[in-house]
């Protein structure tokens, strides 16, 4: 009955009336970044995050995690109503949810994809309530090798998961570890990389890197082609599925709810590989009369489904062990960090208050979701239509004054310039920024681990390999490239990104 | 030369990777390098840079091998204008102060758009100084001089 207790504990904090505000705000500016055309939820977690260093660590992480959830939600409103996916994650969405809007079932998708990221949110929350703990309690018995060989499989997911050439990802890891590095090292006191500057001491915010990298890289890329966007749909009536529909639906919500939150877990996994899966898994086993790309209401019921319990299960690494799965989760662990918490298995054991409560934030969150935005579609619909040329503006004032307001110093505004320019030019070159923003979280940690796992170990290198947790996490990691780098599943991991073409 | 390269994006890439791998290695030599018993500063980052810059290699050759698409043209004006814009807005804050410092940011970058037209935008710049008067300065604390020193705020 341990977690029944935990389960109300978490209510309890996550119920109180200032936590509930939060989790609105952040389920409501998530919907609405969502919505919002060329705007990202790592870019608005990073320009918030600066914000939430006044509040109490509870509220700030119920907040950015609403933002993060709700993003999905806003992002396949967008997909529906215009064919243009909010969010990298509802893109599969589109294929048969705009089609849906087209036959004037936009209110019908709208309601599927609500309905299934419910149900979705409801089972994983209670997935991440059910596997944190005991993962929690192996995670208490590692030590610096195992840590350092987690971390060594995290990133080799990481690059595995990312799309593009596998070269590459190793290559912006290495980059983003790096960048980790700058500043003072904490063991020798010698200030790394810093070219004798005061203000690289600290080394690089990573706020600072990530709203250039996503923030302004973003901006400029999002110039290059500006699209005009246009509702098709102004008044979306119809909102309740029938029974037939009901019928349709529910297998397709239950298999991607089971599919996502399990790629959710993975390393390197979240929400856009989990609804890209589950589209391919409707297609394989519905029956020939299902119009997928046409209109089919379990294209949009299982992606949807998966995509939210995929957002949800990525907590699972990073509140029990402290990796980041995915962009997101790297900031979330920064902003931990800032509150002064530092992420790993003790979390659960500290502040027990703060895992739970985040965890029921999240089925609170959902709920909002639901009976928010359903009624307020009119409210959305408006605002997909924002020009993107009057946005862009005021994200930029966003960034600047945001990433000024973290040390109050104007060398981070220079280096945020820095980025976007770096992020513009690894976009034109196809170099994805999510490897190297984790290389760049974990950087620090990993030459921590590496460092004390060789001195319990008299600078013995094998012993990442004679303990057997780390050599067994080592092999998964090898065999992770290895697969990848095997013709067949390289095709496959290429068709499963370009579904949509 | 251009002939050789098949996959300018990997060449490119390449040059990047072994450019910042090659520096993190030539810069650690500052520092003491340590055993792997008693790491120094040098040791993971000479480490890194050294597979950093392995990785660009690798990258180069094979773009000599493997072809590629070509890299689509650089939208300079607009980098340019945006950056340029984040910039001043840096340069700018203490001195003259946030007004001057927004009403510049949201104008020059504004101006990267094809859709930029004067009367929006300057309502957009006017809007977003209010804002952020009303919401950073009053209402979150952070300390940012409205009128900088230049005008003896």
């Amino acid at each position: 009955m341990e977690l029944l207790n935990n389960i109300i504990l978490g209510f309890g904090t996550a119920l109180t009336a200032a936590n509930l505000l939060y989790c609105l705000v952040g389920v409501f500016l998530g919907t609405l970044i969502g919505v919002l055309p060329g705007l990202g939820p790592v870019a608005t977690i990073a320009m918030l995050l600066p914000i939430t260093f006044t509040l109490q660590p509870i509220s700030a992480l119920i907040m950015l995690a609403g933002i993060y959830y709700g993003a999905q939600y806003g992002g396949s409103t967008t997909a529906i109503l215009v064919n243009i996916p909010g969010e990298s994650s509802s893109v599969v969405t589109a294929l048969d949810g705009y089609q849906m809007a087209k036959q004037g079932h936009a209110g019908k998708a709208l309601a599927t994809a609500a309905i299934g990221s419910f149900v979705a949110g409801t089972v994983a929350t209670f997935v991440l309530a059910l596997l944190g703990p005991p993962l929690a309690e192996i995670a208490l018995k590692f030590g610096p090798a195992e840590y350092f060989s987690l971390m060594v499989l995290g990133l080799a997911a990481a690059m595995v998961l990312a799309h593009g050439s596998l070269l590459h990802a190793l290559g912006m890891v290495l980059l983003g570890l790096l960048l980790g590095l700058i500043g003072t090292d904490v063991n020798s006191g010698a200030a790394r990389y810093t070219f004798g500057q005061p203000w690289l001491a600290d080394g690089i915010g990573f706020v600072t890197l990530a709203m250039g990298m996503y923030g302004l890289g973003e901006i400029v890329r999002n110039l290059e082609h500006e699209e005009t966007r246009s509702v098709m749909v102004k008044k979306v009536t119809g909102l309740m599925p029938s029974k037939a529909d009901f019928k349709r639906i529910v297998a397709p919500i239950f298999r991607g709810t089971v599919l996502g939150s399990a790629l959710g877990i993975l390393p390197g996994g979240g929400a856009m590989l989990a609804s890209f899966a589950s589209y391919s898994l409707e297609k394989k086993v519905a029956k020939s009369a299902v119009p997928f790309g046409q209109g089919a209401i379990e294209g949009v019921a299982g992606p949807e489904s998966a995509n939210n319990a995929g957002a949800q299960t990525s907590f699972i690494p990073m509140l029990t062990l402290g990796i980041p799965s995915n962009p997101v989760m790297a900031l979330m662990i920064g902003a931990m960090i800032i509150q002064g918490i530092q992420p790993g298995p003790s979390v659960m054991n500290e502040q027990p208050a703060l895992f739970w409560g985040i965890i029921a934030s999240m089925w609170i969150g959902n709920f909002f979701l639901i009976v928010l935005n359903l009624p307020m579609i009119g409210l959305w619909v408006r605002l997909i239509t924002v020009p993107y040329h009057l946005l862009y503006p005021a994200i930029l004032v966003f960034c600047a004054i945001g990433v000024f307001s973290v040390n109050n110093s104007e060398f981070d505004v220079y280096l945020m310039a820095l980025f976007g320019l770096l992020g513009y030019i690894f976009g034109k070159l196809d170099c994805e920024p999510a490897p190297m923003l984790l290389g760049f979280i974990l950087g620090p940690m990993m030459e921590e681990y590496l460092r004390r796992a060789l001195l319990l170990s008299k600078g013995d290198p094998t012993v990442f390999i004679t303990r057997p947790i780390s050599a067994v996490m080592l092999l998964m990691a090898a065999a992770a490239m290895f697969v990848v780098l095997s013709p067949a599943i390289r095709k496959k991991r290429e068709d499963a990104f370009h579904e949509e073409e | 030369m251009s002939s050789f390269i098949r996959h300018p994006k990997d060449f490119w890439a390449g040059v990047i990777y072994a450019a910042l791998g090659i520096a993190a290695v030539i810069l650690g030599r500052d520092y003491p390098m340590g055993s792997a018993f008693k790491m120094g500063p040098a040791y993971f980052p000479t480490v890194l840079g050294g597979l950093l810059a392995l990785v660009g290699v690798i990258a180069v050759v094979r773009s000599f091998v493997k072809p590629g698409e070509a890299i689509t043209p650089f939208a300079w004006k607009e980098v340019i204008l945006v950056l340029a814009a984040t910039v001043v807005f840096g340069v700018l804050l203490r001195g003259a102060g946030l007004v001057v410092a927004l009403i510049v940011l949201v104008l020059a970058s504004a101006y990267a758009s094809v859709k930029f037209r004067w009367v929006p935008s300057i309502a957009l710049a006017i809007g977003m100084t209010v804002f952020s008067i009303l919401v950073f300065v009053k209402g979150l604390g952070v300390p940012l001089q409205i009128l900088g020193s230049w005008f003896g705020g």
